[in-house]
């Protein structure tokens, strides 16, 4: 397995660290996790380092996660790097604005690593 | 926003969600503290639930959804979602009870129908301490109380409309 770089995106500290816990439970070869508070803060991450995957909340204040998924692919280095948003607004109108604003996967809160590595895995194609 | 869906805007329809609202929080700590919660034999003293998580629903929905524990309780809460011990998850213990509450929120709503997209939810507070009083357009409430290693958790859905 190679090693991947994620960043996790949410307002809840707790939140983050659960959604690490499910990722290396899966078994998913993460190397490095990155952390940030909100929309913002994620865009900047992704500026400054290379990602291989992003998690991302989508209520969060200063920049939410649907706000963020728009604006990434204007950052050169974050081009073609998966997001799947991790939320609690799981209703269908939610996932169609989420997918169609470019996430490419959606896992309702409450979840297990099980469901994270079912959504997670098919996205890292080459690098597992 | 208009409560077009019946079962939504009238009391009588909301006397169903009571199991609804139990089923939610139950699945909250299954999945994510990996702990049933347990109906209890008979009604507990609600003394000492000193901290109260809530979530603001606006929309086709109005109201407040609270959480409310013991402090004990929210440090276990936090300890069993971050697989760390009792001592050590303290201080993520209200943001642990904040995600809980709006996790319970975000559930109720996607089970019942119409209520996904027509409703919007807050970032959950947290309030330590029992001594306050909280004034709100209540129009109906539900409550159930159940049991998380034994102790009472509160969970109660105010309907303003």
């Amino acid at each position: 397995m190679e090693n991947i770089v994620t960043l996790i995106v949410d307002d809840s500290s707790v939140m983050r660290k659960i959604v690490e816990r499910s990722l290396r439970q899966a078994g998913l070869g993460i190397s490095q996790v990155l952390e940030a508070g909100n929309g913002m803060e994620a865009l900047a991450a992704v500026q400054q380092n290379k990602v291989d995957l992003i998690l991302c909340d989508i209520n969060m204040p200063v920049m939410d996660g649907l706000e963020f998924v728009k604006q990434l692919p204007a950052i050169e280095k974050a081009k073609g790097v998966p997001v799947v948003m991790i939320t609690t607004e799981g209703s269908e109108g939610h996932v169609v604005q989420a997918l169609s604003a470019g996430a490419k996967g959606y896992i309702r809160k409450p979840f297990t690593p099980e469901q994270v590595k079912e959504h997670v895995l098919p996205l890292l194609g080459g690098k597992q | 926003m208009n409560a077009a869906n019946p079962a939504i805007s009238s009391t009588a329809g909301r006397e169903c969600w009571l199991p609804t609202l139990q089923l939610s929080m139950q699945e909250v700590f299954e999945l994510m503290l990996a702990c049933p919660l347990q109906v209890p034999p008979e009604p507990p003293s609600l003394e000492g639930l000193d901290i109260t998580s809530m979530v603001g629903l606006a929309g086709q929905l109005c109201g407040i959804l609270t959480v409310r524990c013991s402090a004990k309780s929210a440090a276990r809460m936090a300890s069993r979602m971050l697989g760390v011990d009792v001592e050590k998850a303290g201080p993520e213990m209200w943001d642990a009870v904040g995600e809980i509450c709006n996790m319970v929120a975000g559930n109720f709503k996607n089970k019942i129908s119409g209520l996904g997209d027509g409703c919007m939810l807050s970032v959950p507070t947290v309030i330590t301490g029992g001594d306050y009083s909280l004034h709100s357009m209540v129009n109906s409430e539900i409550q159930t109380i159940l049991l998380f290693d034994g102790e009472p958790i509160a969970l109660t859905l105010e309907v303003h409309s």
